[in-house]
């Protein structure tokens, strides 16, 4: 079993238009930006990303919008934080100009909804949200006298991960704060590609140290690690 | 318009520090965007362990320039360092965690705190972005799941605005969850019966706390100069 693509140029071939797709990463830590370079090149359209953020950290996410390849995305820390950044932000003009459709969660219940696609589980109960505008058109409903709110799972056709390295059937490695959202986006997707720093043999990470277990990892492909100085306004 | 004079107050550190003096030995802490952040300055060497919701717990202070390392941040995307006792895990688990009951403290910095707790702090509607599109993150999560939650912010706006409302304008991050409010101004406890009044800053009065603030205030027995 062997599910190593020969560049990420093949990797992201068959991405059809309307896809949807799960992108890694927490501001500049563990983002498969190789991924989507590449996306931006191969350029399907209409697809609808699900990702942290939309430029703040990963300024490569905003090739996909200035090349009008996104329809709909779905985040929970979209924007810069300033205001003047927004001004300049690609995300941003988007939204406000009604050219991208846009979802917001709660963090945590973003990778719930995640979690939750790649365990099997419809749907879930959490308080986050009860009393806000991520309330309206859920269901709420009391548990031990706590209200809760009803969120589906969310299950992406494909997912891009980022891993310090992984082997040839797919076990992957993460590097302290890097790891973030990639667990749960690898299980969650149909066809997870995972982009790896350190291509290995099996037998190469020891199994105590595997944080991704293959069977979730459909290909991977061996990238450079993308030099940047973390910051973000 | 301006609703508000001015009075002068505690620096943004400061305001770090007597949140600081307020945290217990041998807690879980969550410390948010903006003069949260600062209150790391002030806690290095206690028993105090820091989470960071990307997914680390025991996170240390602030890398120097050339100790940064790419895949060691916080959840302002700054470069942090490890400490003894350090580990990483995914963002799902970290949240897991917040919601689960495991952080004692949330440090959070908030647009507008209500005389009943709930707590505005994650969308300006002067952005003019709709209004269930803006900057959620972890906030949500952290006001609903951490056992007290605590912010930190300037006492009115940079134009003079009330920051201490009787009910929150802007779009809400979580109902009824606020126990404490340090400001440049005032040390505020959030009780059943309204918001008490218990230590201004050096130099000012209940009074002028009171003239910056929309509620009516109830004036602690025992209200005293901050000690810094």
């Amino acid at each position: 079993m062997d599910k190593v693509y020969p560049g990420v140029d093949k990797a992201v071939a068959d991405i059809p238009d309307g896809a949807s797709i799960a992108i890694s990463g927490f501001f500049t830590a563990g983002t498969p930006i190789p991924l989507i370079k590449a996306l931006a090149k191969q350029g399907a359209k209409n697809l609808t990303i699900i990702c942290m953020q939309m430029g703040p950290g990963n300024e490569d996410i905003n090739q996909l919008i200035i090349n009008k390849q996104i329809k709909k995305a779905i985040c929970n820390y979209p924007f810069y934080r300033s205001a003047s950044r927004g001004a300049s932000s690609p995300a941003e003009q988007a939204v406000r100009a009604g050219e991208i459709e846009m979802e917001v969660y709660p963090m945590g219940t973003f990778s719930e909804k995640l979690r939750a696609a790649g365990a099997g589980i419809a749907a879930f109960y959490t308080p986050t949200g009860v009393g806000t505008v991520v309330e309206q058109g859920k269901e709420k409903r009391k548990f031990g006298g706590l209200d809760c709110l009803l969120e589906h799972a969310l299950k992406p056709d494909y997912a891009f991960v980022y891993a310090y390295k992984g082997d040839r059937i797919g076990n992957l490695s993460c590097h302290k704060t890097a790891r973030n959202y990639n667990p749960e986006m690898a299980a969650a997707g149909k066809i997870t590609i995972a982009a790896v720093e350190n291509l290995v043999e099996p037998g190469d990470i020891e199994g105590d140290m595997v944080h991704i277990p293959g069977v979730y990892v459909q290909r991977v492909v061996k990238v450079e690690r993308p030099r940047y100085i973390p910051t973000i306004d | 318009m301006n609703v508000t004079r001015k009075l002068r107050g505690l620096s943004r550190e400061l305001i770090a520090l007597r949140i600081a003096n307020e945290l217990e030995d041998g807690t879980y802490v969550n410390l948010g965007i903006g003069i949260p952040t600062l209150v790391s300055d002030w806690i290095e060497g206690r028993d105090i362990i820091l989470q960071a919701e990307l997914g680390m717990l025991n996170t240390g202070p602030l890398a120097s320039r050339d100790e940064v390392e790419q895949d060691l941040i916080n959840a302002s995307c700054q470069p942090v360092t490890e400490l003894a006792g350090s580990c990483f895990f995914s963002e799902n688990e970290s949240f897991a965690m917040i919601r689960g009951g495991y952080m004692d403290t949330a440090v959070l910095g908030a647009l507008q705190v209500s005389e009943k707790g709930d707590l505005a702090g994650w969308q300006n509607p002067e952005r003019g972005l709709p209004e269930d599109i803006g900057n959620i993150g972890g906030s949500m999560d952290l006001a609903v799941g951490a056992r007290k939650v605590i912010i930190a912010m300037m006492h009115v706006t940079n134009d003079g605005q009330y920051k201490i409302v009787k009910n929150c304008s802007y779009p809400l991050t979580a109902r009824g969850v606020v126990d404490l409010i340090v400001t440049d101004l005032a040390f505020i406890e959030v009780t059943p019966k309204g918001l008490l009044l218990r230590e201004v800053a050096p130099g000012l009065t209940a009074e002028d706390v009171q003239s910056v603030t929309e509620p009516r205030l109830i004036i602690s027995p025992d209200l005293k100069e901050m000690q810094l």
